[in-house]
């Protein structure tokens, strides 16, 4: 009764936990550079993102408005407001403050700290603060505080706002985005359009040669690219194209065709030949099975090759460099930009962390929004 | 004048040939069936008059026009598939429609015509809805659908039964032949069932091995076969075979021996024959009838007990296999002797070449 169809396997909870281990394996980096894009560097530097839900202790380092905005109210000369605002952090709640780098921990919320001559120094929890003296307050700085304060959680989209639209050329992925589409999907079309005409004539149409041809485009299969880097870009510039968009098109056209070819005329050839010669009876002439019939059904394969060839270019760097980074820096893509960043930024995890999700939001957006297509059968009841 | 007509077509890949010269007129409003063993070549013929198998030699015209190198959708036929071979992200009007729309229709008289075929059909229900979502039944009925809804000169249907169970295909069977009554079209039908053939064929053609072994009406064929393939083909069970010695000559008539059968008269066309000439007598089983004083001879290897009738698979001494028909039920001892009559009218004698003796 073990192997009745059907029945549940004993390898399923097998099958169970490998998805669990490769579910976890997948999101634990995109969560955790999710979640680090949301959040200031002090945040990335004191805590790990999985803690970035729960309320944090923080040591701040505040300073009290200067002399200059004290009050004389009742006899006494005072300075008062609330310390987050004044030191631009989040809100939170104080447990402890000193006024001494060696002892942070003098005082209690609440308690009032007698500093001598300079005053009286009372912290609430919530961080409003009061400092009152009989003489006026001198000097061009306020009073040092050091607190310790739990702050709840919080996100921002500063690091977004930064990264997307600072117009310093260093770090502006907003334009690499762009530029990094505009190589994308351009070189996604294209090799598709031509590899579903040449699948649909080496799987279903008859000609001398076409077995031949089909095992050079497989043997074009394991030709490494770099091979061709240095003759191609002589190419592009003996023609005239030089480095620019239609070159990397051309160059990721080229590149990506072989497979493309190959994927697309396995699938087409394993479609019912009867579908095929139907259609032929019924009056289609080569072309209007080509688009009528066997373009929608290899829809499946056509959609996988895309996600494919898309993440391929969107990630690429070797080919955006050889034929598309020139000098001015216009045409930069994303994959470059992040390496620069990386030089210039290195120790900012927040700016990294976000110019690292920026880039793999649309190939996650692009996954998501086909991966049906990768399973779907279409073929379903077509023939019995 | 004859709707589609074939003169010695010839069909090789390569060096092998499989269609060996084959000619056949087929009139306007007839139903001819090809059958024959699976690799005779008939669904070659078949894709040949629909234009999916490239003519080697020979002519093929449909009404007056000679259509070897003309486009498979030019041909004024339509060709139902064995495997339905629906457009699978169409739905089924669009399935039907497909010819219309390629013919260039205008949307109106294009739904128009869907909607007739599918009346006659009456799968107006079905419409909408994707072939995944139709029984075999159904997909049956879009596929022959898909075929009206053109009017061609010519249907053709590739062994459209075979992939529904047997109870469908008795009721598509007769659909069939009430489709085409109504229509009064012209139809070639391939299949490998005989009964099919016999059931829904004016005109049956036999093939084997590429070559016509007969045409003719389903009962010529059964009573008259031109040769022993054509007679062990048609009729179910299978024709029954002796060998026999030719023991004396008489008018249109030949007395024959063989080592189970006591000597009998078989009316035949003598001519050609001399006495001790080696030939083969040919018995359907239901023509068989038990009977203790017969000339057949044999021992009962098993008996299929049907209700209405019993099949008796027997034994001769030489070990030919014989199968009679009873039309009643009847319980026999396994490995019993038992010995049968028969009308000798209804039995065929056969020459060693194959052809058969029948008197004129």
């Amino acid at each position: 009764m073990d192997n009745i169809a059907g029945q549940k396997s004993s390898l399923t909870w097998a099958v169970h936990i490998s998805v669990v281990v490769l579910v976890v394996l997948w999101l634990l980096p995109t969560v955790g550079l999710l979640v680090s894009s949301f959040r200031s560097a002090d945040q990335i530097a004191t805590t790990g993102w999985w803690k970035s839900l729960f309320p944090q202790e923080q040591n701040l380092v505040i300073r009290t408005e200067r002399p200059d905005a004290q009050e004389f109210i009742d006899g006494v000369y005072v300075l008062e407001g609330n310390l987050f605002e004044l030191g631009d952090a989040a809100d939170g709640v104080v447990s402890v403050w000193g006024t001494s780098s060696r002892e942070i921990d003098a005082y209690s919320a609440g308690e009032t700290a007698d500093l001598g001559d300079k005053g009286l120094l009372t912290i609430q929890a919530n961080g409003d603060y009061r400092f009152e003296n009989q003489s006026e307050f001198s000097g061009s700085r306020g009073q040092r505080v050091f607190m310790t304060a739990v702050s709840p959680p919080s996100f921002s989209l500063d690091n977004y706002r930064n990264v997307l639209f600072s117009n310093s050329s260093s770090s502006s992925m907003g334009k690499a985005f762009i530029n990094t589409l505009t190589v994308s999907i351009p070189a996604t079309i294209i090799p598709i359009l031509i590899a579903a005409f040449a699948a649909y004539a080496l799987a279903w149409m008859d000609f001398p040669g076409r077995a031949l041809l089909v095992a050079f485009v497989v043997g074009l299969l394991v030709v490494p690219l770099q091979l061709a880097l240095i003759p191609l870009l002589k190419l592009h510039l003996g023609v005239g194209i030089g480095k620019g968009y239609l070159g990397v098109w051309l160059a990721h056209t080229g590149f990506g065709l072989p497979l493309a070819i190959y994927l697309l005329r396995n699938y087409m050839v394993g479609l019912p030949k009867d579908i095929i010669e139907n259609a032929r009876v019924d009056g289609a002439t080569e072309f209007q099975i080509f688009v009528k019939i066997i373009l929608p059904l290899s829809f499946p394969a056509l959609a996988s090759f895309a996600i494919f060839q898309f993440l391929w270019t969107w990630n690429d760097l070797l080919v955006a460099l050889v034929f598309l980074i020139d000098s001015s820096g216009d045409t930069t893509v994303m994959t470059r930009q992040i390496i620069e960043l990386l030089g210039s930024k290195g120790g900012n995890w927040e700016i990294l962390a976000t110019a690292a999700f920026i880039s793999i939001t649309v190939p996650l957006i692009v996954f998501f929004a086909m991966q049906k297509y990768l399973v779907r059968g279409l073929l379903a009841g077509s023939v019995k | 004048m004859a709707e589609l007509s074939i003169s010695k077509i010839r069909k090789s890949y390569g060096d092998l040939e499989v269609i060996k010269g084959v000619d056949l007129e087929v009139e306007k409003g007839e139903f001819v069936v090809f059958v024959g063993p699976s690799g005779c070549g008939k669904s070659t013929l078949l894709r040949m008059i629909a234009g999916l198998e490239d003519i080697t030699e020979g002519e093929l015209r449909i009404g007056d026009e000679l259509c070897n190198n003309v486009h498979p959708g030019d041909r004024g036929i339509a060709m139902v598939f064995q495997s339905y071979a629906l457009y699978p992200h169409m739905n089924v009007a669009d399935n039907i429609g497909f010819n219309l729309k390629i013919s260039g229709y205008p949307a109106d008289v294009r739904q128009e015509k869907i909607q007739k075929a599918a009346q006659v059909l009456q799968i107006q229900h079905l419409l909408d809805r994707k072939p995944s979502q139709l029984s075999g039944g159904q997909r049956q009925r879009v596929a022959i659908g898909r075929a009206i809804v053109r009017e061609p000169q010519v249907f053709l249907f590739d062994e459209p039964l075979s992939n529904l169970d047997a109870a469908l295909r008795v009721e598509m069977r007769m659909e069939l032949s009430a489709l085409h009554r109504k229509l009064g079209a012209t139809i070639i039908y391939v299949t490998h069932d005989q009964i099919e053939a016999m059931t829904l064929a004016d005109k049956i053609v036999v093939l084997d091995g590429g070559v016509v072994q007969q045409v003719g009406s389903p009962i010529e064929l059964y009573q008259r076969p031109n040769n022993i393939f054509v007679a062990g083909f048609i009729g179910s069970p299978k024709m029954n075979f002796f060998e026999v010695d030719v023991i004396a000559l008489h008018d249109n008539a030949v007395e024959v021996k063989g080592t189970s059968i006591e000597p009998v008269k078989v009316p035949a066309d003598t001519t050609g024959i001399v006495v001790g000439d080696k030939m083969t007598l040919g018995i359907r089983p239901q023509n068989l009838d038990f009977d203790p004083n017969g000339p057949v001879h044999g021992t009962i290897e098993m008996a299929e007990r049907l209700g209405s009738e019993t099949i008796l698979n027997c034994k001769t001494a030489d070990n030919t296999p014989l199968l009679a028909v009873l039309d009643r039920d009847e319980s026999f001892a396994h490995g019993a002797a038992v010995r049968f009559s028969f009308a000798p009218v209804h039995s065929i004698l056969f020459a060693a070449d194959g052809s058969s003796k029948l008197t004129a």
